[in-house]
This record gives structure tokens, C-alpha cells and sequence, in this order.
């Protein structure tokens, strides 16, 4: 950090003059300090009116049991599994920022980890909710467990996924919730101590009486590193013991190898294109231009391209192996999937996870705020087109051309769907209230070195080579918060 | 002068800090602690800090949670209800695997963050040990002990000659508990 300048040919990772640590604290702790604008308002309207249809729709479901939904005896799982592993996807992004990229030391991590963290943590709530309520008899909920039981105890099946499963997901929200809370501590106390009367109370419960001083600080860094360490596998292994409840069974389309890797990089496909569609919104909203500037928007999409052609390859493999394998039921498996009654189902997948990306591999494309946008939310929803595909396409055909079937959503499953994302946008906009939305002390980390303004000074120093402070000045043109006049002058 | 019990050196910048506790060392007065808002790399050196071992605390939590991983696995499916499966042995080790994996890393992480908070003493409800609530904002604090270090006034210049912008005279150790 400090003492050390960065080289000139990074693009800065905050921009704006006049920046200093006090600036820092006041820009981001706005929205938390003060009362909440229109646009503010109008979101959480709509949102809580969704997360009020989850409630109805959810308690419906216990009320009346699983009945309540569209499935039927071929098709046994539908909207459920695919809305949970929908969310779980969605939710791999906060610790895939905040560990993976802390450990290959992306500086630009640092100041989008915290709402990415809290969307983990948001999505994961949702996923789980989906997992109770597809028990069908929730209030036995428990017997997941390995408890000793009536039973002369009867374990649970080690064997099974779906224990694994239980596992992992309890695992990666507890940790995930740990590893978020640990960072909040000293911005919690940063609000603390700006703050009086009451709310310096109720911010003093919950910063556990942070002080900053140099040890705190010291062991606060061994922790988020190992806590880094430990959370990079971890966020592989989830999504790949999700896709072992599918691997592992002999379902035709289901029993594959490529399961784990096709499914983590999906799950980290739709995990930044979320983040994109939450983050676009608050950056602007909330004034964050600064400190969530193009550079991080420009990343984000590289990301998406990457993870969104290796889900592209994916589902090429699995066509090609279909046919290599020889197995005709295999065979009829995709057969099936592309060209049978849930054609438009495949191709909407196929156009919006495997085509639509690839536009971002143009600049003027991946360097416009709309468009990037849009893009994100057409991932979304080529991810969630994905599991259907997966779940609904194998499972309708069954053994028996008796049993063969068609699903159709009742109302409920639609209200529990379009409820959980109300849920999970009422969760983020209460957050954006309460928390600070940017991890204020790793962004204070940035400013003597990544800052714009600490470059300008290199640059004015005059020791920097010509060359390269061109092709910086070139590289600032796509950041929409950063004044080009000021660099004509050089 | 003899109810003062901290004095405090409030600096803008982490840099100019760092040079004040080098000046505060060259004249042997004992650094109490620094207090910043953000981490400083080096710091714990130059003040003599040992190492943190918390890294070995997590490894022992760690390891304890793929032990009892194996030990619960093993004692239900193997000792206390073996389940036929096609004749297959109940003993499969690599169907424990992703349990013991997901319990290692549970146990390494509420042990570790469990042990961060008991050793810093940082729990809900506890406190606030603040001399400066600019601290956490946008000041870098350094700490000396009055009673310590009786030369008020060579601290005084030294700290502003180093750059710190304020010098506080604490005559209570920490401001935040009215």
C-alpha cells in the first residue's frame, strides 16, 4: 500500500478528484444515513408486495401440501428443483468474489464483495426455502438430520447426494453469513461512531465493540484470508453436490460426468450476471459511480463471457457424448430435448446462455450500461430456462409411453417463484439501508495506490514512461465518471 | 497536566503515521496502540507484534471436523446400522468424502472466527473501547500512555512535527462509554 505506486497501466479502481478517506465514508454511508429516496421506495413497494405473495403462496403449500403444485407422477419434480438450484447458481457469486478473487489479490474485488456477499446470502435464504417446502411435510424438516431417533435409529443414507447436499448448503450459507458478518464489523463500527442516541446503541450491539487498533486488525486479516482459503473450495464443492443429486441417479440426460464443472460454471455464469443487474441499479441510485466505476462493470462481463462459453461447451459435450455413447435411450434424451414438445424451452436456454453473450464480446457492447444490463437479466433467464430444460425434459418422457406426461404450473407454483425473487429484492433494498452496500475500510485500502487521483499525481511527477501514460489516458475513455478534459491538458 | 491518561496523535494520512511512530521510537516513548480505520501493512513490525497464530487454531478446527466427520459417518452407517445396498460394502469411503470436506471447512471456520472473537474480545453487546471516534472514519490514531512517558511536551512536538493534524489530551482512557 502505501509508499508503493501501482503501475501506471492498471486503470484505476476509484475514480473522481478530491477523494479522501472522509469522502470515502460520506459517499458510501449516504444511503444509510439518510432517509431513503423515491426510487428507494418504489422498489421496496413492489418487492414487499412479492415477498407477500411468497408468504401466501408458500403457506398455501404447507396448508395444502405439494398437491398444491403442478406435478404429477411422471413429472415429480418441476418448478421447485429448478427454482432452488436457480438461486443456489445465483448465490456462488458473493464468495466467488469475495474468496477467489481475494486470493488471486483482484483489488476490484474490493469494492463490490459486500453486496455480492449479501446476495450469496439472500439467495442462498431463498434456495432453502424451496428445499423445505418440496418436503411436502416441512414440519418434519429435521429428518435430513443424522438424529437418533424412534426409529432404533435408523441413519440418514451417507450415501445419498441429497444428504451431501444438506450438508453443503448448510455449510455455505453459515460460512458464507460468517465470512460477511466478520467484514461488516468495522464498518458497522464506522456508522457507530458517527451515529447518536439510539441508533449508536443499536449499531454498538452489533459492531461487538470493534476498536481498530493494530492487533485487531492484524488477526482481521489472517481470518479473511484463511476464511478465503477455505470458502474456494467450498464454493466448488456446493454447486457440484448439487449436480450430483442429478449425476448420481440413472435418469437418461442426468447420468453424466460433466455434471460438477458444466454446473459450478453455470452458477458462476448466473451469479455475476445478478450481480450486474443488482449493482448497475445502485451504483446509479445510490451515486456509487465512483467507486463501482466501468472498469469493474467491463470485468464483471468478461467474466460472463468466460463461464458463459464453457456452459456453451458444455452443452455441446453433453449432445456429442449423447450420440458417442450409443445408448439410444441416452440418444432420445436430446433428441427429445431439442426437437420434442419442449423445443422452445431448449432453444430459449440455447439463445439466451449460449448466443446472447457472445455480444459482450464487442466493446462499445460490453462498455454500455443498458445493454449490459439487459444482457444480465437475459442470462437470468437462460439459467433458469437451463434447469428446467434438465429437470422437466427427462423426467416427462418416461419409461412407459403410458406414463408419459406434460407439466403445467398452477398458480402456486408461478406465486412461489415470482415470490421468492420479491423476497430476495425486499432482503437487498432493507440491506442497502441498514449496511453499508460498499466494504468501506478495503476501499480505503485503494485510494494512495489504485486511485485516480493517486495516478494523476504519478503522472504529473513526470517520471512515468510516455508510452504508457498514453495508453492509460487511452484506457480512461470508457469510464463514465471520469472527466477527459482534465487529461487533455498532459 | 496529572489527570491526562492518554495522549493522542491524530494523523490524515497512514504514511505520515508510520513516520510518527518511527520519531516516537527514536526517542524511546512507548506506543500504547494505534488505532485506523483500515489495516496497515508493516505495522505490526515496526511496532514488534508477534504473529498471529490463529492459522494454526484453524487447522486444529479444522482437522477436529473431518475427525468427527469419519467418526459420525463410520459409527451409522458402519457399526451401528449397516444398510444392505446391493450387497455392496458399507464401508464406502468415498461417499464420506463430501461430508468430511464440508464439516472440515465448518469447523475450521466457526472455530477460527469463535477464537478471533474470544481472543480480541469482540462480542454482541460488548463496549466500544474508542479514544478517538474519528478512528473508524477518516483519522489515524496513535496512542501513548501519559503516566508512562512523562515528557508531555517532546510528544506533543514530535507528533506535530511528523504531521499529525491534532494532539489530544485524554483525561478518561476511552471517550465512547457515556
Amino acid at each position: 500500500m502505501s509508499g508503493h505506486n501501482e503501475s501506471i497501466l492498471r486503470e484505476p479502481l476509484i475514480t473522481g478528484d478530491n477523494i479522501t478517506y472522509a469522502k470515502i465514508t460520506d459517499d458510501i454511508l449516504g444511503p444509510v444515513e439518510n432517509k431513503p429516496n423515491k426510487a428507494w421506495w418504489i422498489g421496496f413497494i413492489f418487492a414487499s408486495l412479492g415477498a407477500l405473495l411468497w408468504v401466501v403462496a408458500v403457506s398455501y403449500t404447507f396448508w395444502n401440501g405439494i398437491g398444491a403444485w403442478g406435478l404429477n407422477k411422471t413429472v415429480g419434480w418441476a418448478w421447485d428443483i429448478t427454482g432452488f438450484v436457480w438461486w443456489v447458481g445465483i448465490g456462488h457469486a458473493g464468495t466467488l468474489i469475495s474468496a477467489v478473487l481475494l486470493l488471486f489479490r483482484q483489488n476490484w474485488r474490493n469494492s463490490i464483495n459486500r453486496s455480492a456477499e449479501a446476495m450469496t446470502i439472500f439467495a442462498v435464504i431463498c434456495a432453502a426455502t424451496y428445499v423445505v417446502s418440496h418436503m411436502g411435510r416441512p414440519w418434519l424438516a429435521y429428518w435430513v438430520l443424522p438424529l437418533p431417533n424412534q426409529f432404533g435409529s435408523l441413519w440418514v443414507n451417507f450415501n445419498s447426494p441429497l444428504v451431501w447436499d444438506m450438508f453443503a448448503i448448510s455449510t455455505y450459507f453459515s460460512v458464507s453469513l460468517l465470512f460477511w458478518y466478520t467484514g461488516l464489523l468495522p464498518d458497522i463500527a464506522t456508522i457507530r461512531d458517527r451515529a447518536v442516541g439510539t441508533r449508536r446503541k443499536i449499531y454498538s450491539i452489533f459492531s461487538f465493540g470493534w476498536s481498530g487498533s493494530v492487533k485487531t486488525w492484524q488477526r482481521f486479516e489472517a481470518v479473511s484470508l484463511i476464511l478465503a482459503g477455505i470458502s474456494t473450495p467450498l464454493v466448488l464443492s456446493v454447486h457440484t453436490i448439487v449436480s450430483m443429486d442429478f449425476a448420481t441417479s440413472v435418469i437418461p440426460g442426468w447420468h453424466t460426468t460433466i455434471f460438477p464443472p458444466y454446473f459450478v460454471a453455470g452458477a458462476i455464469f448466473s451469479g455475476f450476471a445478478m450481480v450486474l443487474t443488482l449493482l448497475l441499479v445502485a451504483r446509479k441510485v445510490l451515486g456509487l459511480e465512483n467507486y463501482i466505476t466501468m472498469f469493474h462493470i467491463e470485468s464483471m462481463n468478461k467474466i460472463i463471457i468466460l463461464t458463459g462459453s464453457i456452459v456453451g461447451v458444455a452443452y455441446l459435450t453433453e449432445f456429442f457424448i449423447a450420440w458417442y455413447s450409443g445408448s439410444e435411450y441416452e440418444q432420445y434424451a436430446f433428441i427429445n430435448r431439442s426437437t420434442g414438445p419442449y423445443w422452445w424451452a431448449y432453444w430459449m436456454m440455447m439463445t439466451c446462455n449460449v448466443i446472447s453473450p457472445q455480444l459482450l464480446w464487442f466493446k462499445k457492447i460490453r462498455l454500455s450500461i443498458r445493454a449490459t444490463w439487459i444482457l444480465s437479466i437475459v442470462v437470468n433467464i437462460g439459467m433458469w430456462f437451463e434447469r428446467f430444460v434438465i429437470i422437466v425434459t427427462s423426467l416427462h418422457r418416461d419409461y412407459i409411453p403410458s406414463s408419459w406426461a406434460m407439466f403445467y404450473p398452477t398458480w402456486v407454483d408461478v406465486s412461489v417463484f415470482v415470490g421468492s425473487i420479491g423476497l430476495f429484492f425486499t432482503l437487498f433494498l432493507l440491506f442497502l439501508r441498514v449496511l453499508p452496500s460498499i466494504a468501506i475500510a478495503e476501499v480505503k485500502l485503494l485510494l494512495k495506490s489504485a486511485s485516480e487521483q493517486a495516478k494523476m499525481k504519478q503522472i504529473k511527477e513526470g517520471h512515468e514512461n510516455k508510452e504508457y501514460v498514453a495508453e492509460y489516458i487511452e484506457s480512461l475513455e470508457k469510464f463514465d465518471s471520469v472527466k477527459q478534459e482534465d487529461y487533455a491538458k498532459i | 497536566m496529572s489527570n491526562i491518561k492518554y495522549i493522542l496523535g491524530s494523523f490524515g494520512d497512514p504514511d505520515e503515521m508510520m513516520h510518527g511512530i518511527e520519531k516516537l521510537q527514536e526517542n524511546n516513548i512507548s506506543i500504547y496502540d494505534v488505532y485506523t480505520p483500515m489495516p496497515i501493512h508493516g505495522i505490526e513490525a515496526k511496532l514488534g507484534i508477534k504473529r498471529s497464530r490463529i492459522d494454526i487454531a484453524a487447522f486444529c478446527f479444522g482437522i477436529t471436523g473431518t475427525c468427527a466427520a469419519f467418526a459420525l459417518i463410520y459409527f451409522c452407517a458402519v457399526i451401528d446400522w449397516k444398510v444392505n445396498i446391493g450387497g455392496k460394502p458399507s464401508f464406502a469411503l468415498p461417499d464420506f468424502i463430501p461430508i468430511m470436506f464440508e464439516l472440515t471447512v465448518l469447523f475450521c471456520a466457526f472455530g477460527m472466527v469463535l477464537t478471533y472473537y474470544a481472543s480480541t474480545h469482540l462480542f454482541p453487546g460488548r463496549a466500544p473501547r474508542v479514544m478517538d471516534l474519528r478512528a473508524t472514519d477518516d483519522r489515524f490514531v496513535i496512542a501513548i500512555d501519559a503516566n508512562d512517558n512523562a515528557a508531555h511536551t517532546v510528544i506533543d512536538s514530535l507528533l506535530k512535527d511528523a504531521g499529525a493534524l491534532e494532539v489530544k489530551y485524554n483525561e478518561r482512557k476511552y471517550i465512547s462509554y457515556e
